[in-house]
């Protein structure tokens, strides 16, 4: 019994302050899972807002951007024009989804425009692989998966470019929301459509900014993904690990779409690393689940999110 | 005199049901026109088509001699038609003074770029937009209620921000729907002081749909009425008053004066 809250509570600790190097290594090989699953829950957050959608989606267009972005230099289109081409075509991606899909479906429930995102998902999938192909592809974007070592702990130059977008990436669109016009049309746009309109906000450009918004997100999330570990089908998967830090950081929320990501990223990995041969490992996998599920208990409205107030 | 707001020989159906058929209107600038009728006459769609909301499938909608029929309801807004709504429609989850400001976002012309490049324009921006939503507030008199979210108000509170959030606008005209629908007594009082200091010390052109006679006959200037779509009376509130064929559609048959219409 007491080898067992020894093994729990003291040696992990004890490992940690006897490496520190090592353990600075591992927080920063968290945050920058965190900041990845971060940027996918951007993209969830910056379209739950606008449209009250939960975007099955968003995870597939991650895999899309990456598929258009490597299926371009593949081609031996320049790194930037390629980089331009996909902008382009997840532009041109949010136009076709506001025409196509949300204005047909407007003033429908909520349930329903998500069951179009999980349509979007499966023809994203289709379509991509159809115009790319369905192999593992390496993207190379020129910035060298390299490390150099400062003060004994080892720094990947990919990580670290990884991360500085990221934070800029997010300032950017902090300021965009709070600051612009637009970023508060499309906070009222969440808040209420009806009035939304009343006021002079107009509906249909407001989607399609944020869809393309969400789309530039995706670019940013599956360039560094797929860089970091090959572009493949299971890039949509990270969609999945969005959720918890959703849950964490509250639907509605930017900054806490950022601070859940960073949480899940830090914590698996440390709970991989020091907790993990405890139970055999594999706590990467269900770390961020069970955090939720608690979250879901204590807090639903996440960290951030904004309380709900009815009068009844 | 040419009218501010025409609407020309409308019609809209949905589905199967006619809900308006070739209904004409004007409103004339600086008037109170109310638009009365027994439930289901179709007033709610009239002002749902001058928003924008809907579209006629006939007929037209002319705003200053210009064609405004097709135009979406943001536009219809940046023309400076601001409305209120029958079941109220506010940001609930955001401040009384959120939802005024919001109110001035036609006026509002802070883009991403200038937001960024010049932070000091955007502040000035922001403390003119501010000076005027005070002014709301305080003409309202809803000061204390600034920082609540409105979705915890009182009803009554609840439309009085409607209210504010549409001359936020500064509107040429105001359409509201049942602005006193679910009020008591005081509060439709307070309500029909504000739609007459909006009218005669701003100069706001109110079109207004009301249920309550004495309310209605006590500030309107002229009085359309609605019944099964189609326009069956106009003219002053006495006038109306007077018209066998407003009696018959509220009350059938019988010869009664018409319901509420001996106060005032």
């Amino acid at each position: 019994m007491l080898d067992l809250l020894y093994a729990v509570a003291v040696a992990p600790f004890r490992d940690m302050a006897g490496a520190p190097a090592f353990l600075i290594e591992v927080l920063i090989g968290g945050v920058f899972a965190g900041l990845m699953y971060s940027l996918v829950a951007l993209g969830f957050v910056l379209i739950f807002k606008a449209s009250g959608v939960f975007n099955f989606a968003q995870g597939v267009m991650v895999l899309f951007a990456a598929l258009t972005l490597v299926g371009l230099l593949e081609r031996g289109v320049p790194v930037l024009v390629a980089l331009a081409l996909t902008t382009v075509v997840m532009v041109a991606l949010a136009f076709a989804i506001e025409r196509l899909v949300l204005r047909p479906l407007v003033n429908q429930a909520h349930i329903i425009l998500f069951m179009a995102t999980i349509g979007l998902n499966f023809f994203l999938e289709g379509f991509g692989e159809m115009l790319w192909g369905a192999n593992v592809k390496k993207l190379d974007i020129g910035i060298p998966d390299r490390s150099f070592i400062v003060r004994g702990v080892q720094i990947n130059q990919l990580e670290l470019t990884a991360a500085a977008t990221a934070a800029v990436l997010v300032t950017v669109l902090a300021v965009f929301f709070q600051r612009t016009r637009i970023g508060r049309a499309l906070r009222a746009v969440a808040d209420d459509h009806e009035a939304a309109l009343s006021i002079g906000v107009p509906l249909r450009t407001i989607w399609v900014v944020v869809w393309s918004v969400a789309g530039v997100v995706a670019i940013v999330a599956g360039l560094m993904w797929g860089a970091k570990s090959g572009v493949q089908f299971s890039l949509s998967l990270i969609a999945l690990k969005a959720l918890p830090v959703l849950i964490l950081g509250g639907f509605e929320s930017v900054p806490g779409a950022i601070v859940g990501g960073l949480i899940i990223g830090v914590g698996e990995k440390l709970g991989e690393v020091y907790w993990g041969p405890l139970v055999g490992g594999a706590i990467e996998n269900w770390f961020a689940y069970v955090l939720a599920l608690a979250f879901l208990l204590a807090r639903p409205q996440g960290l951030f999110g904004e309380k709900i107030i009815e009068r009844v | 005199m040419s009218a501010l707001l025409e609407i020309r020989e409308a019609s809209k159906a949905f589905g199967g049901v006619q809900a308006v058929t070739r209904v004409s209107l004007e409103a004339q600038k600086g008037e109170i026109l109310s638009v009365i009728g027994p439930n289901g006459a179709g007033k709610t769609t009239v002002l749902n088509m001058i928003s924008g909301f809907y579209h006629p499938d006939s007929g037209r909608i002319v705003l200053e001699g210009r064609d405004v029929t097709d135009l979406a309801p943001s536009r219809i807004a940046e023309l400076g038609i601001a409305r209120t709504f029958q079941n109220i429609a506010l940001f609930r989850g955001m401040t009384v003074l959120d939802n005024l400001l919001l109110g001035r976002h036609v006026h509002m012309k802070t883009g991403v770029l200038s937001a960024f490049a010049y932070w000091g324009l955007a502040q000035k921006e922001e403390v003119a937009h501010r000076k005027r939503v005070e002014d709301i507030i305080d003409f309202l008199r809803i000061q204390d209620l600034r920082r609540r979210p409105t979705g915890s108000l009182a009803y009554g509170l609840q439309k009085r921000v409607e209210l504010g959030r549409a001359l936020a606008l500064d509107p040429k005209i105001l359409l509201l729907d049942e602005p006193m629908g679910g009020c008591n007594h005081e509060e439709k009082e307070d309500m029909a002081r504000f739609i007459l200091d909006v009218n005669q010390e701003w100069g706001v052109t109110v079109i207004l749909i009301e249920h309550d006679m004495g309310v209605v006959m006590d500030i309107s200037d002229r009085v359309t009425v609605l019944d099964m779509g189609q326009k069956i009376a106009e003219g002053t509130p006495d006038e109306v008053r007077a018209n066998p064929r407003v009696i018959k559609a509220y009350l059938g048959e019988t010869k009664t004066d018409l319901p509420g219409g001996s106060r005032g």
